[in-house]
C-alpha cells in the first residue's frame, strides 16, 4: 500500500512539461500516471545531506518527488567532495543545503524543496516530520539515529534507513506499522568510543553512492506502494566482496519503542543516551601538553626531544613530521623501545589518540612525555604550512 | 562453520573477515573466537560476561534471539554473522566530532 494518500494523489497534476520528463516512467505499467502522481503528491524528508544524503536527493529530484525536506546544518568541506557527489568544488565553504537547493533545482524544477537548516533535536523532529510522508535517516551519529527512529514511531512514519562504516552498508525500512524499528534490532547505542568512526576508520566514496540510491529505492517503492520494500529485512552491502547478503529482522514484542507496552512515549535526550556526555567529560581528561610553536623552537635548538608518532602507518604516509612511529594500538606491547628518561611529545592527527598515549605512557611510569596540542594539524597550521592536511 | 567477523570488528580480529571454527552451539563458537582473539572480547561481550545489546548474532539469516540464544545447536554447513550497528551516513566530519579521535 502507498504511503500516499488519495486526497494527495487527487490534488496532484503534471504538466505537458511534466508528462515529457518523466515518460520513462509513464510508459512503465508499475510506475504509469497513477504512480507518478503519487511521486508528485510526496513528501520527503531527508536527514543530513552528506554521503548518503547525495546521491538521495539527487535521485528522488530526478524522479518527480514533488516535496523534499532536507535537515542539515554543515558547510561543505574538502574532504566531503569525495563522495558528497550533491557538493562541487566551487561550493566549498557554503551552507550544504544552500548547494543542494541548487543542485535539485538544475535537475528538476518541478520540485519544491524545503530547506531546514538545524540540528535535528528531540525539540523539532517531531514538529517537522509531521509535514512529511517518508523520513529517509542519512545521518551520522547513534544519537540522531535513535532520535529519527523514535520520532518516527511516535508520528507513524517509516524510517528509510542506511548506514556505512568504510566499505560496508546496511540498509532497512524501520517504523512501519508491520514491520520492527531500529530499537528492535538495537535496542541500546554502543558505548561511547567502543566503535571507530568515520573520521578514524574512513570511508569508500561509492559507498553511500550505493547505499543511498538503495534508499532512494525504498523510498520510491514506498511511495508507489509497489514491490517488496526491505521492511523486516537488513540488507547487508559489501562492496569489496560485491555481495548483498539479508537478514531477517523481526518486531521485538518488548521493543522500548514500538512493542506493546512502549516506554518510550515522548523524544528523551539522545547524547545522554548514547553516553555522549561522558564521553566529552573523559575526553576532557589533562594530560600534558606542548604547542607546536614550542616543539618547533626545541627541535631547531637542538634539544633531545623524542618525537612519537601514534598514528596508523597509511596516515604516517599522508603527512609526517618524522616521528617514530607507534600505532596507539600498538603502543602497550611497543612501550619498551621508548626510552623513558627522555623528553617525549606524543603526536596523532588531531590531538585525541596521543591524548591517550600520553595517558597510559604516564601510568606506566613515563614522567617527561607531553602531548602535541591539537596533533600534525596544528603543525601543518602554525608552523610548516606545506605540510599536507587530511 | 564459519563466523563472519564485520569491517568495525576486524581490527581486533587481526583483520580477518572470517573464522572457521568447530563448535556444539552458537555462545561455545563466540567463546572459542573470543579466545583465539582476545581483543574481541570486550566489544562482543560484558564484563559479566553477555552479549553486548549493541551486537547482534545471527544464525544464517535469522538473529539468534529468535531462536535458543546462545544454546542454539549448530550444523557444519551453518554461518555465524556478527552484526554490530553501526552510525556512518554523511560522516561529516562534524556530526562526529565528539567521536573523532
Amino acid at each position: 500500500m502507498s504511503t500516499i494518500t488519495q486526497t494527495q494523489i487527487q490534488q496532484a497534476a503534471l504538466s505537458n512539461e511534466e508528462v515529457l520528463r518523466y515518460s520513462r516512467h509513464l510508459i512503465m505499467p508499475e510506475v504509469g500516471m497513477e504512480g507518478q502522481l503519487k511521486l508528485k503528491a510526496a513528501r520527503v524528508l531527508c536527514i543530513g545531506a552528506g554521503g548518503l544524503g547525495s546521491p538521495l536527493a539527487l535521485y528522488l529530484a530526478a524522479a518527480g518527488v514533488g516535496k523534499l525536506g532536507m535537515v542539515d546544518f554543515d558547510v561543505v568541506d574538502y574532504t566531503n567532495l569525495q563522495r558528497q557527489i550533491i557538493h562541487s568544488t566551487a561550493d566549498v565553504g557554503r551552507r550544504k543545503l544552500e548547494s543542494a537547493t541548487e543542485k535539485i533545482a538544475a535537475i528538476n524544477p518541478f520540485v519544491q524543496v524545503k530547506a531546514f537548516e538545524t540540528k535535528l533535536s528531540s525539540a523539532n523532529a517531531l514538529q517537522l516530520f509531521r509535514d512529511f510522508d517518508i523520513i529517509v535517516d542519512g545521518t551520522d551519529n547513534f544519537p540522531t539515529r535513535y532520535l529519527v527512529n523514535d520520532a518516527c514511531v511516535l508520528t507513524g512514519k517509516p524510517n528509510v534507513y542506511g548506514s556505512i562504516f568504510r566499505f560496508e552498508g546496511q540498509a532497512s525500512v524501520f517504523a512501519t506499522k508491520e514491520g520492527p524499528c531500529y530499537r528492535c534490532l538495537y535496542p541500546e547505542p554502543p558505548p561511547a568510543g567502543l566503535v571507530p568512526s568515520c573520521a578514524e576508520g574512513g570511508v569508500l566514496g561509492i559507498l553511500p553512492g550505493l547505499v543511498g540510491v538503495i534508499q532512494a529505492t525504498e523510498a520510491i517503492k514506498l511511495i508507489l506502494g509497489k514491490g517488496e520494500p526491505l521492511i523486516g529485512r537488513l540488507l547487508l552491502v559489501d562492496a569489496m566482496g560485491m555481495k548483498f547478503r539479508e537478514l531477517r529482522l523481526r518486531k521485538n514484542p518488548l521493543c522500548p519503542a514500538c512493542g506493546k507496552n512502549p516506554t518510550v512515549t515522548k523524544l528523551i535526550d539522545y547524547e545522554q543516551f548514547c553516553g555522549i556526555r561522558g564521553e566529552e567529560a573523559q575526553a576532557s581528561v589533562t594530560v600534558p601538553e606542548i604547542q607546536p610553536e614550542e616543539l618547533k623552537r626545541k627541535l631547531d635548538s637542538g634539544e633531545n626531544v623524542f618525537v612519537l608518532d601514534v598514528r596508523e602507518p597509511h596516515e604516517y604516509q599522508i603527512c609526517n613530521i618524522g616521528g617514530y612511529l607507534i600505532p596507539l594500538g600498538d603502543l602497550p606491547k611497543r612501550a619498551h623501545e621508548l626510552d623513558s628518561s627522555r623528553e617525549i611529545v606524543a603526536h596523532c592527527r588531531s590531538g585525541g589518540r596521543s591524548a591517550k598515549a600520553v595517558d597510559f605512557l604516564r601510568q606506566a611510569g613515563f614522567r617527561r612525555v607531553k602531548n602535541l596540542s591539537g596533533g600534525i594539524l596544528a603543525w601543518a597550521d602554525k608552523v610548516d604550512p606545506k605540510l599536507p592536511k587530511y | 562453520m564459519k563466523v563472519l567477523i564485520p569491517t568495525p570488528l576486524r581490527q581486533y580480529a587481526e583483520k580477518k573477515d572470517s573464522v572457521e571454527i568447530a563448535a556444539g552451539n552458537v555462545g561455545d563458537a563466540l567463546r572459542k573466537l573470543t579466545t583465539e582473539h582476545p581483543d574481541l572480547r570486550r566489544h562482543l561481550f560484558t564484563d559479566d560476561g553477555k552479549l553486548r545489546a549493541f551486537v547482534n548474532v545471527y544464525l544464517n539469516d535469522e538473529d539468534i534471539r529468535y531462536l535458543q540464544k546462545e544454546n542454539t545447536p549448530l550444523r557444519e554447513s551453518d554461518t555465524i554473522s556478527i552484526v554490530p550497528s553501526i552510525a556512518g551516513g554523511a560522516c561529516a566530519d562534524r556530526g562526529m566530532r565528539w567521536r573523532r579521535e
